[in-house]
């Protein structure tokens, strides 16, 4: 089908580049403490972009059913183009095929058994460990095929396995409200039931204490799930090639100045086997590799897609990511902070005499992350007294500036740990933020 | 579709069955810069099959819309597995509609260029403001039909009909950058977006006039929200609490959430509607074929009613009230509000001000966000107040507090209404819908603002 469109497209078009996506998932779901549904899906659908008379065209369709569809296809393609944005780029000609791995026919392989059993060991584990949980579980496999394929010759295929298990517990007390959550995800059938439980069997027990801070600044510790909303928001959005190209990047005339700590190196990397964010290559056929955004703290690379780096005339970097509706845009896969020599998390706590470790804040990512500012509610963190965590703080807020926080890291530990399958970094230490409170 | 939908639930060893098949085109035009960035059009067809067996449900989706008796033989088996109780469904009399969108100007109808050239002299407008660094620019347009079917012997087919224009703008003097943003929504009329010059002008020049202004204190202080960051403190401090299926099973919230309880004064009134013309939240039916209406959340201060699916108000034996909402056919609907607001008081805006000693004037909102007890959301737009005059622009407030002692500490609701044009997106398990959000201004005396 994918050359019959090219074929079609090619008629009234200089380029065109055909990308078809399937997949099939099977999510099974616990709410309150029991078995809720199972859901099955099947989606699939087709994009064709082209480039007619230097013009970008689009048209996206999930109604595969006959040649008249696919006329229907070129034609939105062809009628977008008109308006189109002008083309500069150069689809790739070669064929990328494979590199890393990121299909294991075990996950294929997983039947609804196999799944529900998955999600009753953690929500069983969970209910064990405190009868007044109230527990929600999600297990679910997918299993996606990518095609890809231009009037250039270029082009990818592969196939995706993905296996998650996520978990999460709410505790109300009076009016009191605790909600904590963990979230497995891997292409590979290795998700762990007990150790989803058991990181937030952990998190409940260090909160079963409230401690009191009062505001004021403060070292701020966050755990690499805290630091995943935080901190690393306004850089997400700085190393975008397109924020670069519009001027909006406070990084964007710093390339290879020495921004940061150089206790800092940030990496893109699609090359990491069983990693969610991986893939042989990214959705415009450009073979994926492993991009140094931050090396000792220096300002090394954005990320671009073909079109973005032809608009900025910089190099492109394989990030050309889209949904399949719309044009690609850059886009990250794996982002990597490399790990420090600070030690454990709990090493890094023992070295703090007042402090609060944040893990999950609300609101974070409001703020005007263009500047580098961020405020947060706490929504799930810790009072630090002499070395240990206290108790949990709540009504509180963490606010201040990226750029000013990660000039001076205070502490960086060694170990790092995966967030939601494609960030994996290790704690942070700053040794001053902002801590706002509410009173008595 | 309607006889392919009916003889699909002929047969069938479920408690209950319902098809829903849409189709649906849209158009986007973006731009980033002064440059156009995309135009593209989709067109989608899906369907999906949700079947309840003892209590347990199984959901099958697809796009290939064939076979829909053996699509229906899977989400019953599917739900057999998980049912271990007993389907508690509220009753709803099967409705027999067709609802045709009734467009007072119809995006479908006007040509891709003429919407272009509109979105053009938008992007124009912003760049006439000097100090603008970048600017988004999104136009949206969309028809669904929906037909949907169930097993009590409901169909329905609807249409609906959308059309958004956002505008973002950032504003950049060396290394401080701000941002503004303005929208428009309807699901009746694309005459909503056009003749906006002037709209679209004053937020560049707000980005522009942000860089002046001074990160605030952090602390506890008094503040007066606008029409439009009070709607977004409706719905999130209070609306997503009133979401029944965070209740139905949590004996806890449930007994916080307990109808008749006092959440703030006599002059505090919170309503939902699916019915307010125009709204991008008003829909004829939901996606379990429940017909919308109005339903009051508090009234004179008191818990009076919550937001239901059939299942919710089954289980609680309360009435359902066409909350139901679906993404697309890829997703079960959950809970959700459509319209939400807080309604008009009597208190003059001038009024309030004159209470504020040492305070914060919020307008308009980046995002807002719930954890059920906390809520927490950002302002576009802030202002000192001292002694009862606004002062100083600030950037970067966040609000953050406590829903039950905020609601309480709400002191006095404004004489004045307004809901916010740029319509809302609501996010809740991954899914998205268009709502609205509503209010009058807001005076609160107790508020945590987050700072430096």
């Amino acid at each position: 089908m994918l050359d019959a469109l090219l074929d079609e497209a090619r008629q009234q078009a200089e380029v065109a580049e055909a990308l078809y996506h399937e997949s099939t998932e099977l999510p099974i779901s616990f709410e309150a403490n029991r078995m809720k549904s199972i859901n099955a899906s099947q989606s699939s659908g087709m994009a064709l972009r082209i480039v007619k008379d230097g013009r970008i065209g689009l048209g996206y369709s999930t109604k595969l059913d006959g040649p008249d569809d696919l006329d229907t296809l070129v034609a939105s393609a062809v009628e977008s183009a008109e308006f189109g944005a002008e083309a500069r780029f150069t689809l790739p000609s070669a064929y990328t095929a494979n590199g890393v791995t990121i299909f294991d026919p075990a996950v294929e392989a997983l039947a609804l058994d196999d799944l529900v059993t998955l999600g009753t060991t953690a929500l069983d584990l969970l209910r064990d460990h405190d009868k007044d949980f109230l527990c929600d579980v999600g297990a679910s496999r997918r299993v996606s095929r990518v095609e890809l394929r231009n009037s250039r010759g270029g082009g990818t295929a592969y196939q995706k396995s993905v296996v998650s298990l996520g978990g999460s517990i709410n505790l109300t007390r009076g009016e009191d409200i605790l909600d904590v959550w963990h979230y497995a995800v891997s292409c590979r059938a290795d998700v762990d039931a007990q150790a989803v439980a058991q990181r937030i069997i952990q998190r409940v027990e260090d909160a079963r204490e409230t401690a009191t801070v009062t505001t004021k600044h403060m070292p701020v510790l966050f755990t690499p799930q805290g630091l995943g909303a935080t901190l690393m928001l306004p850089l997400r959005q700085a190393f975008n090639g397109k924020t670069v190209l519009q001027g909006a990047s406070p990084l964007g005339e710093r390339l290879g100045e020495q921004v940061f700590d150089e206790k800092l190196s940030i990496y893109n990397d699609g090359t990491i086997d069983h990693a969610v964010g991986s893939a042989p290559a990214d959705d415009e056929g450009m073979p994926l590799r492993r991009t140094p955004l931050v090396e000792d703290g220096y300002v090394r690379s954005f990320i671009y897609d073909l079109q973005t780096a032809g608009l900025a005339g910089a190099e492109p970097t394989g990030n050309g990511e889209r949904s399949p509706n719309s044009l690609p845009a850059p886009g990250y896969h794996n982002a990597v902070i490399a790990p420090g020599t600070d030690g454990s998390l709990a090493d890094i706590i023992g070295g703090i005499d007042e402090g609060i470790l944040v893990e999950y804040t609300m609101g974070a990512s409001m703020g005007n992350l263009f500047s580098g500012d961020f405020s947060g509610n706490v929504l799930l963190g810790y009072k630090i007294e002499h070395g240990k965590l206290a108790g949990r703080v709540k009504n509180t807020m963490v606010a201040g500036n990226t750029y000013d926080a990660l000039k001076n890291i205070a502490a960086l530990g060694s170990e790092p740990e995966w967030v939601g399958g494609s960030f994996y970094a290790p704690p942070l230490l700053v040794a001053d933020l902002s801590v706002s409170t509410r009173e008595g | 579709m309607r006889e392919r939908i009916e003889e699909a639930l002929k047969r069938h060893n479920a408690d209950y069955v319902e098809i829903r098949v849409e189709e649906t085109k849209s158009t986007n035009i973006t731009y980033r810069g002064k440059d156009l960035e995309e135009v593209g059009t989709t067109t989608q067809l899906g369907g999906c099959v949700r079947a309840a067996v003892n209590g347990g449900w199984g959901f099958v989706s697809f796009n290939r819309v064939e076979d829909l008796g053996e699509k229906v033989a899977q989400a019953a088996s599917q739900a057999r597995i998980v049912g271990a109780e007993k389907t508690e469904l509220a009753d709803v009399a099967p409705v027999h509609d067709v609802v045709h969108v009734t467009m007072r100007r119809d995006p479908g109808a006007v040509p891709l260029a003429e919407k272009k050239r509109l979105m053009d002299s938008y992007v124009e407008e912003i760049w006439r403001t000097p100090k603008i660094q970048t600017s988004t620019v999104r136009y949206g347009d969309s028809y669904r039909k929906q037909y949907f079917g169930n097993s009590t012997g409901a169909y329905i087919e609807q249409e609906r009909g959308r059309v958004t224009a956002h505008f973002g703008v950032v504003a950049r003097d060396n290394g401080n950058v701000q941002q503004a943003r303005a929208g428009f929504a309807s699901n009746e009329d694309y005459g909503v977006v056009e003749g906006k010059h002037a709209e679209v002008r004053e937020a560049a020049e707000k980005a522009v006039a942000m860089l002046d202004a001074t990160p605030p204190k952090g602390g506890e202080f008094m503040v007066i929200l606008d029409s439009t960051l009070a709607g977004v403190f409706a719905h999130e401090a209070f609306g997503h609490l009133s979401e029944a299926d965070h209740v139905y099973e949590n004996d806890k919230l449930r007994e916080i959430m307990v109808l008749g309880r006092k959440f703030g004064g006599e002059f505090l009134n919170i309503a939902d509607s699916g019915k307010v013309p125009g709204l991008t939240g008003s829909f004829a039916y939901d996606d379990e074929g429940v017909p919308t209406g109005k339903q009051y959340l508090i009234r004179e201060g008191e818990l009076v009613g919550r937001l239901h699916s059939r299942e919710t108000a089954g289980k609680m034996g309360e009435t359902p009230t066409g909350n139901a909402r679906a993404q697309s056919y890829r997703v079960p609907p959950l809970v959700r509000m459509r319209n939400t607001a807080i309604e008009p008081g009597e208190t003059p805006l001038e009024d309030m001000l004159a209470e504020v000693k040492d305070g914060v004037y919020c307008k308009n909102w980046y995002g807002g966000q719930t954890s059920m007890e906390m809520f927490t959301f950002s302002c576009m737009e802030a202002y000192a107040i001292r002694d009862g005059k606004l002062a100083e622009p600030l950037r970067g407030v966040n609000l953050s507090g406590n829903v039950f002692t905020t609601l309480e500490n709400i002191v006095a609701v404004g004489n004045d209404f307004a809901w916010d044009p740029a319509g809302g997106t609501c996010g809740k398990g991954g899914q998205s819908a268009p709502v609205g959000d509503g209010s009058p201004h807001v005076l609160i005396s107790k508020c945590l603002v987050g700072g430096q």
